[in-house]
């Protein structure tokens, strides 16, 4: 595993937090290129699971770069990831509420909203793809995966239960 | 500046809501917030406290999904600034992090302990394969907001490629897309 370094990852946690327009989803693919194959700080499996445990928990998704963050260095490593991925956002909406910035219903904003919608989507879908990728070894990982994006278009059920279930599954050797 | 959504989201309600109370409230729907925060952030803001109406906590959440970051910060960040300022967007945003933060770290605690463990590793493979599916399906959701159109699905696929398939840098996919798609959204209103 190669030496890691803070305040390298605050600047590239904190760059992407800037883009990461729709939520944490849209970034994850950069977040796990930076973390796994660029700098060997964890495997894609780590990575997947560390991911699997931030969406168990209660909170904003981002929370989950807290967890990376104190598996890489401790308390430093989860306050550094934790404020670079939340302060840019926190204060660049601040600001937008602040000045009044934003019209939602002025042309342009109109425009990168509905350009934006169709990458945001590529990026989520991505992010799924990619973790699918390092969670799933065999068929049966993959049909769990399918049944959950089945289950979760189909009804209305919280998400935590099916989180719940997989790890049954796991425990129980269905997958 | 004529009247908008905006201003009236910026501009103090007539209820009195303090930091402190920011801070609590946030909290507290950010630990209910089990598989998803945002249907407890209308239940607590809209139903039980009464702080914002129906249609002012959409029109929050759309301004706050145009902005970078989890869109529920972005509704803290404004709720709390239109009831107590600078103060109160600080307080409303440091409530919904802090208490998920500390339950990370203990998550984080458990998972060096005994992760490594047999009966932890099949647990969390069930879970990485359900999370991945999660993630898929709010992607798969989110398709129904396209317009029935090549161009929008070319995009998709494209962002998909290129960040999901052939693992190239964010910076260089979006980079790359963002211009075109906008100005296609830009062309198609005209």
């Amino acid at each position: 595993m190669d030496r890691i370094d803070l305040s390298a990852l605050a600047l590239h946690l904190a760059l992407l937090s800037l883009m990461a327009i729709g939520g944490v989803n849209v970034i994850v693919p950069d977040i796990q290129r930076y973390l796994v194959e660029a700098n060997h700080w964890m495997s894609a499996k780590q990575f997947a699971e560390l991911f699997a445990l931030g969406q168990a928990a209660p909170g904003p998704n981002v929370i989950f770069l807290t967890l990376v963050g104190w598996h890489l260095a401790g308390w430093s490593g989860a306050t550094v990831a934790t404020l670079a991925s939340v302060c840019p956002p926190f204060l660049l909406t601040l600001g937008a509420t602040r000045f009044h910035a934003q019209n939602p219903d002025a042309p342009l904003s109109r425009a990168i909203r509905g350009g934006l919608g169709p990458i945001t989507i590529g990026l989520t879908l991505s992010t799924g793809w990619i973790l699918a990728r390092s969670a799933d070894h065999d068929w049966r990982g993959a049909a769990l995966t399918l049944a959950t994006v089945a289950l979760m278009l189909r009804t209305k059920l919280n998400p935590i239960w099916l989180i719940a279930a997989g790890a049954v599954a796991g425990i129980t050797g269905i997958v | 500046m004529p009247q908008s959504h905006v201003d009236n989201l910026a501009a103090p309600g007539p209820l009195k809501v303090g930091p402190l109370q920011l801070f609590l409230a946030f909290s507290q729907l950010a630990l209910s917030g089990f598989g998803g925060v945002l249907p407890w952030a209308q239940r607590t803001l809209v139903e039980n406290k009464g702080w914002l109406t129906q249609r002012e906590f959409v029109e929050t959440l759309a301004l706050g999904q145009l902005l970078p970051g989890p869109n529920i910060g972005n509704v803290s960040v404004m709720v709390g600034f239109r009831f107590a300022g600078y103060a109160g967007a600080a307080a409303a945003f440091a409530g919904l992090v802090t208490g998920p933060f500390l339950l990370m770290i203990a998550a984080g605690v458990l998972y060096q302990s005994y992760g490594n463990l047999t009966l932890v590793q099949q647990a969390l493979s069930g879970m990485s394969s359900v999370a991945a599916g999660l993630v898929l399906a709010t992607g798969v959701k989110m398709t129904a907001s396209l317009k029935r159109h090549w161009r929008p699905w070319l995009f998709v696929v494209l962002a998909l490629a290129g960040v999901g398939a052939l693992r190239w840098p964010f910076l260089a996919v979006v980079g790359g897309l963002a211009p075109f798609a906008i100005a296609a959204a830009w062309r198609e209103q005209a």
